[in-house]
């Protein structure tokens, strides 16, 4: 029987898990938003990866069935979509009824039947809005996290309500969100998966009964897709049953992240996320001698030997600046997207000086230089720079770098900072 | 497999007090009565500092020693600083002050009642021993200013900057206390210097000093019958209370040599708060002052993971006798100045180095961790010189934490508990690996 290993990393920003199978691949994902309750994070997580992996294995054992019509992996692709949809909708309804609930109790009575309504028109627009960026795969870099998914349709159509209603409907949101976060909401893998293909079919039917000038682009696997609607869910519902009720048994597990001790997983599975990033890096690098993890609320320079083993760490974890939380202050505070902040930095011209990389008077000087008329960009290729300048004071202290160098963190996903870090890497 | 599981409290096991423990707080709560009744006595009261401490000198002269650290740390370990230290903010100090100094500036605005409850005399005498710490300087400055008209005498001592106590620097302070020192002592305590008298302290000093080496020695053993830090720092109080040179200090080291000598025989682990440890699974040698305002739960994340420190840096801040210096009867204040230059904060990085890294492999530690306290200036200056150099030596785990002497503001149980995890880890890494290894 194939064993598989569950591995979870309980941050302080986000909760990851991860399922490898024997041969030491990554065949499930999954992520979430750390909320008050860690363990409902981390189980969201875990589900998330476990059902991420249960259809990565659906795509394995149709190898031939996808060899012989490749848009079968079209169609599992944007099965998985829909059923990520369908799984938000289902959060979605829930968070609705608390919406309901918290308007009884904190609302006066005369206001309620107002306040019903526009949540009855704004929440079928929501799902709505949302529905069609799963269907279209237009979720792209933003936030898949369902407060965030959720929150950013909910704000826009808010706003057309008119001013009267927006300090209500924020409050209602704010007061009703926090309970369903921390709150496991039971799904039915296989009724879901059966749905989604129903949603697909219509989809492509509805595709297909378009006049072909308004498909936007030429797509051979789409156009497949809809011409086979019929028949593209035949072979799938075969394995969809087999793999929907296949057991994912975890043979062994480990745990890491901040809320590590809160997992409940033996002592021995444990482990500090200092190790776990540098036996990653050097699992993917095995010449790395050098971590940087810039994570949501720290930073970790660790030196690392031959075998992956940790020799020595700086941390800094007094205070957030240059962290994943600052830049995401950062890009509320411009009201962009934590994604489109390190793009919008590297057409930086002139890169600004940043005094402060704390995160509580972040806005004060963001807001001054503003005022002095210097670009966006060149504001946050400045930020972004004393981001590196900071992290390489860590890296300083904890010895420099040493042979191969490796970057990880959710920070590491951000193209300014790599820009940045190449060229403090060059200056000696 | 769900995630929800409820969790189990942890047993409390017995304090458990050995005949050593109590001697010594008997001999404390005799010095802390003693001092309250100076008044009546007529016995003159000397403000002085640890390192550097001329305890025998005080003796000689029939004085009684006033320790402002100690009381600081035991403020701490009441945890009484918190307020003692926001008076002396608000009194004008600065936030990055030693917290010791602030503890006891703080003692002095609330009527200089001392951690045990007594009210603690004025100084007669301000006895400056100069090794190392520039604060001393200063805080002696403040302490000159809330107590007008009591005379200051200062030992300065020069840095060992070469690793080398030259004759020079001997004699230069054997002068100062010739011509300085004791010329003060003796008009303040109104008696004759009688070194006669205080060849008697010093040879009882060096009796003391012969036994505290053995008793810190003892953790060559595997498992190690002590540990060094955290029990460590008890042990050193009497020597560093102004107990050496006395009979009652000879008779409490001889007393803790057994008991340690004891449980060294039967192959025993050191004894914590919650009884013997089960398990000795990793050595340490730390570096630096402990945190006393949360030291149990500080000492707690350590036996809990059966880590036990087998040699301190801080241990040697009223002296260090492992290296064959003792006080000398033959030799009165020629010793006394010996002494005070081998101060541990008076020794220069590469010595420190070199003593640590004798002391790692000595004592066979798995690791080396430094405590940076965020208002000691004395230790934490270059300490993670100290570690780059020992890591790079060695090859050794090292790990750096940070926490403060006795402002509870700058302790972390989370940051701290955090590191010393990865770093219990990463050890415990080595060991499997050295395991495998072994094996094939």
């Amino acid at each position: 029987m194939n064993k598989f290993y569950l591995g979870i990393d309980l941050g302080s920003t986000t909760s990851k898990a991860i399922i490898v199978n024997q041969n030491d691949e990554i065949i499930g994902r999954g992520i979430t938003n750390t909320r008050a309750n860690y363990e409902v994070a981390a189980e969201i997580a875990r589900l998330e990866a476990i059902y991420d992996a249960r259809f990565a294995l659906m795509k394995r054992s149709m190898h031939a069935e996808i060899e012989a019509s490749p848009e079968l992996a079209r169609y599992i692709s944007d099965l998985e979509e829909v059923f990520r949809y369908l799984e938000f909708r289902t959060r979605a309804y829930r968070l609705n009824r608390q919406m309901a609930d918290t308007t009884a109790t904190y609302f006066a009575p005369e206001r309620q039947p107002s306040i019903l309504a526009a949540l009855g028109t704004v929440f079928a627009q929501v799902i709505a809005d949302v529905k069609t960026q799963y269907l279209q795969s237009a979720l792209g870099a933003k936030s898949q996290f369902f407060r965030d998914i959720f929150f950013e349709q909910y704000n826009a159509r808010v706003a057309e309500l008119g001013s009267g209603y927006y300090d209500p409907m924020m409050t209602l949101f704010d007061k009703s969100i926090t309970p369903v976060e921390n709150e496991i909401i039971p799904f039915d893998f296989v009724a879901l998966v059966h749905e989604a293909m129903e949603v697909l079919r219509e989809k492509y039917a509805e595709l297909a009964d378009r006049p072909p000038s308004r498909a936007s682009s030429f797509d051979p696997e789409l156009d497949l897709l809809m011409g086979n609607v019929a028949r593209a869910g035949d072979p799938i519902r075969r394995y969809i049953d087999r793999i929907a009720e296949q057991e994912i048994p975890i043979a062994n597990m480990v745990g890491t992240g901040y809320g590590r001790a809160l997992l409940p997983f033996p002592k021995e599975c444990i482990r500090s996320e200092i190790l776990c990033h540098a036996y990653g890096a050097h699992a993917c690098f095995p010449e790395t001698r050098t971590v940087l993890d810039i994570g949501g609320q720290d930073t970790k320079a660790i030196q690392v030997d031959a075998q992956g083993l940790v020799t020595s760490f700086q941390m800094n974890d007094r205070c957030a600046a240059g962290c994943g939380r600052y830049l995401g202050y950062i890009a509320d505070e411009l009201g962009i997207t934590l994604n489109e902040l390190g793009t919008t930095a590297l057409a930086s011209q002139q890169d600004a000086t940043i005094c402060s990389t704390c995160t509580v008077f972040a806005g004060a000087e963001l807001r001054e230089l503003q005022n002095l008329g210097v670009p966006r960009a060149d504001i946050l290729g400045g930020l972004h720079k004393a981001i590196v300048t900071r992290a390489m004071s860590l890296l300083a202290r904890s010895g420099g770098v040493r042979n191969e160098f490796t970057f990880t963190g959710g920070v590491a996903r951000n193209p300014a900072v790599l820009k940045y870090l190449d060229a403090a890497e060059e200056t000696p | 497999m769900s995630i929800a599981q409820p969790k189990a409290a942890p047993p409390v096991r017995p304090v458990v007090k050995e005949r050593s423990m109590v001697l010594q707080k008997e001999m404390l709560a005799d010095q802390f009565r003693a001092l309250t009744a100076a008044k009546e006595t007529g016995r003159k009261v000397v403000y002085t500092f640890v390192p550097g401490n001329l305890s025998e000198l005080i003796q000689a002269f029939d004085m009684l020693p006033v320790y402002p650290e100690i009381n600081a740390l035991q403020w701490g370990m009441r945890k009484g600083s918190a307020g003692l230290i926001r008076d002396a903010e608000n009194y004008g100090f600065s936030e990055d002050v030693c917290t010791y100094v602030k503890c006891d500036i703080g003692m002095f605005l609330n009527g200089n009642e001392g951690p045990t409850g007594e009210r603690l005399p004025p100084p007669d005498l301000l006895l400056l021993s100069y090794t190392g710490c520039f604060t001393f300087m200063k805080w002696f400055e403040s302490l000159q200013k809330l107590y007008p008209g009591v005379p200051t005498a200062m030992l300065h001592t020069p840095y060992v900057a070469d690793g080398v106590v030259t004759d020079d620097m001997v004699e230069y302070m054997v002068r100062q206390l010739r011509d300085e020192v004791i010329p003060k002592m003796e008009a303040v305590s109104g008696r004759r210097y009688d070194e006669s008298k205080l060849a008697v302290h010093l040879g009882l000093a060096a009796e003391a000093e012969d036994l505290i080496v053995k008793i810190f020695e003892s953790t060559r053993a595997v498992p190690s019958p002590i540990d060094a830090y955290f029990a460590g720092v008890y042990y050193i109080g009497p020597v560093n209370a102004g107990f050496r040179g006395t009979p009652a200090a000879v008779e409490y080291y001889r007393q803790l040599h057994e008991e340690v000598s004891e449980r060294a025989r039967a192959g025993r682990t050191p004894i914590t708060p919650e009884g013997e440890l089960d398990e000795e699974r990793f050595r340490l040698v730390v570096e630096g002052p402990p945190n006393w305002t949360h030291f149990r739960e500080f000492w707690k994340l350590f036996y809990d993971m059966g880590a036990v420190v087998v040699a301190s840096s801080y241990t040697k801040v009223g002296g260090v006798f492992d290296d064959g210096f003792r006080h000398d009867p033959d030799r009165p204040l020629e010793s006394l100045a010996r002494y005070c230059l081998t101060c541990y904060t008076n020794l220069s990085l590469p010595t420190r180095i070199e003593m640590l890294e004798r002391a790692i492999v000595d004592y066979r530690a798995d690791g080396f961790l430094i405590n940076s306290i965020k208002s000691c200036n004395s230790f934490s200056a270059g300490q993670l010189l100290i570690m780059r150099e020992l890591e790079g030596r060695l090859s050794i785990p090292v790990s750096f934490i940070e926490s403060d002497l006795v402002d509870p503001r700058y302790f972390s149980y989370a940051n701290i508990k955090n590191r010393l995890d990865s770093f219990f880890q990463v050890m415990e890494q080595r060991k499997a690996l050295a395991r495998t290894v072994e094996v094939s």
